[in-house]
């Protein structure tokens, strides 16, 4: 393989992880509050706002069910006006994290929803505000179901940042299909399949990592 | 009797009731006509089976459930009309421990009898020393640094009794507190209640389903049964003098006085034809409980005496004894009247022929 085939493998590399670690971050800035809103909302519960709590369902559910390549060229004007243009890296960060935040939203609010409610119970009892239950206790203990559930999603984005290529968004997946499909050079097709292997196995591995370190339900043989 | 008291009444039911609306009209009634006062400084006891409405009344006191009906008042405060601010901050005067718990697995001891004093809003400084203080208190501080999932079920409880604790309530709640430990550890968990009570003068209110807890610990006690208290009194009044039929089927469980098989099941209600054995369960009080009292009436009646079952136990340190003896049929009306005559409480179980 040429120097040059390294070095496009290398920022392709590059445009991926920049890609999918600003729209996770945007994804988890936007994802954390509306999924957590969601899994309070429902009627008599912390927030009780079952009218927003249904409108807001419908809305998640619609944005995930657009196929991820429909939504890409759906939103073009959208992200013409947030990121000044529609074409390019930067500007698939905006289809990437209009998809990011309604499925972060969902996995936090099935994280939270795993709390046991006698801790809401017990909290409610102790005089603790909503907010104060939300921030001192659901959102600390459902820490390895978020962790877990934000690992899933980098996952997901990175196979989902392949497809950017369709509004010249670069990176591997848009490398692998312009060199390794449409000029028959196979060995960069391998190369771009194998680093995506590599990249979703030490995401998965660091967040199952972290989630262990964060999970203290089990006991754990301390210090070994 | 507890309107006399100066002081008043820790926590006061007044005619409380709660309904729930049922699907397609109408409504379930969980709780009616509740009228309980609380005696401040004491252990009270609310035994009932599940589903008698006692956790309702219990979380009441606290303001996680309100009545539809009638008024609870915490102190002279109503905890059923507050709202907002105004009634969380009453439930920092009200502390409660759970069944399970309920201790936040991500906190170690330590941090999760800090959080009401976190969530009150002290100072720092102040919930170092007072968390440091309550783990002490329960005798956990070799154990601070750990999270629950390594402690046991009663260094659990420990913790959940100092968090209760944390912001210095007037008043305790316990719901099923003991249901989820060995009988060993449901002592200790208990023995700790009751230093409790005794050196902070913390009103306590427990609801149980074991006769058993109520007879250690507490020393008032109302029996609930399909939403309405249907006896209340003094432990040692009920557990002595039980009158309705629900407080006796929970004592059955305790006083561990229960017929030998062989002749519960050649009881008769009248009196066979022929030589017959009269049953009597006999109650003997205070002081007089550990009285030779039997072989004083076998020597002054010439009466021949079958003892069948007995204990004596203690209530506060009150003796109280119940014993299941049988006479010959014919002279059993003289056997109660030689006992009454010395102040026992006499009951006819039945025939045996």
């Amino acid at each position: 393989m040429s120097a040059n085939l390294i070095n496009m493998l290398m920022e392709a590399t590059w445009q991926t992880l920049y890609m999918v670690a600003v729209s996770t971050v945007i994804g988890a800035v936007f994802g954390l509050p509306i999924g957590t809103f969601l899994a309070c909302s429902q009627k008599g519960e912390l927030l009780s706002a079952p009218a927003v709590n249904k409108v807001l369902g419908i809305i998640v559910n619609a944005t995930r069910s657009v196929p991820f390549i429909i939504l890409v060229v759906a939103i073009i004007p959208f992200t013409r006006m947030v990121a000044g243009t529609s074409i390019g890296t930067t500007a698939a960060i905006v289809p990437l994290s209009i998809a990011a935040i309604p499925f972060i939203a969902r996995l936090i609010e099935n994280a939270i929803r795993e709390v046991d409610s006698g801790l809401i119970e017990a909290a409610r009892a102790m005089g603790a505000t909503p907010l104060q239950i939300i921030r001192k206790v659901l959102i600390p203990e459902a820490l390895p179901g978020i962790t877990l559930g934000l690992t899933l999603a980098v996952v997901s984005l990175i196979g989902y940042s392949a497809m950017v290529g369709a509004v010249g968004g670069e990176g591997l997946g848009d490398l692998g299909i312009r060199y390794g499909y449409q000029r028959f050079m196979p060995d960069v097709m391998a190369m771009v399949v194998v680093i995506l292997i590599v990249l979703v196995q030490l995401v998965q591995t660091a967040g199952e990592w972290i989630a262990r370190r964060v999970d203290k339900r089990a006991p754990r043989n301390r210090g070994a | 009797m507890q309107r006399e008291t100066t002081t008043g009444a820790a926590i006061t039911f007044d005619g409380v009731g709660k309904s729930y609306p049922k699907k397609g009209g109408g409504s379930v009634m969980a709780l009616e006509g509740v009228d309980l006062e609380v005696p401040p400084g004491a252990i009270t006891g609310i035994i009932g089976r599940s589903g008698a409405g006692k956790s309702t009344l219990l979380r009441m006191v606290n303001g996680l459930e309100r009545p539809t009906a009638g008024t609870v008042r915490v102190g002279t405060r109503d905890i059923g009309a507050a709202r907002g601010a105004e009634l969380r901050e009453m439930r920092r005067e009200v502390g409660m421990i759970f069944q399970h718990f309920n201790l936040l697995s991500s906190r170690t001891v330590y941090e999760n009898v800090a959080l009401p004093l976190e969530i009150a809003g002290r100072p720092a400084a102040e919930i170092r020393r007072r968390a440091s203080d309550l783990v002490a208190r329960v005798g956990l501080e070799a154990l601070a640094e750990r999270y629950p999932a390594e402690l046991s079920g009663g260094q659990k409880q420990r913790v959940g009794i100092a968090r209760a604790l944390a912001t210095g309530p007037k008043v305790l709640l316990s719901d099923e507190a003991t249901s989820a430990l060995d009988p060993e550890t449901t002592q200790t968990v208990l023995k700790l209640l009751a230093d409790i009570n005794r050196d902070l003068g913390l009103t306590i209110l427990l609801i149980t389903h074991e006769m058993a807890v109520v007879r250690d610990i507490a020393s008032h006690v109302a029996v609930i049964e399909g939403g309405r208290i249907v006896e209340q009194g003094a432990t040692y009044d009920i557990f002595t003098t039980p009158a309705h039929a629900t407080t006796r089927s929970f004592l059955s469980g305790v006083t561990g006085v229960t017929l030998p098989r062989f002749i519960a099941d050649r009881m008769n209600a009248e009196p066979p034809a022929g030589p017959a054995r009269e049953v009597i369960r006999i109650t003997f009080l205070g002081d007089r409980a550990t009285d030779p009292l039997l072989a004083q009436m076998s020597g002054a009646l010439g009466l021949e005496v079958n003892i069948l079952a007995g204990a004596i136990e203690e209530i506060g340190a009150r003796p109280f004894g119940n014993l299941l003896i049988s006479v010959p049929a014919d002279r059993g009306a003289e056997a109660r009247a030689y006992l009454e005559s010395h102040q026992q409480r006499t009951e006819v179980l039945g025939y045996v022929g």
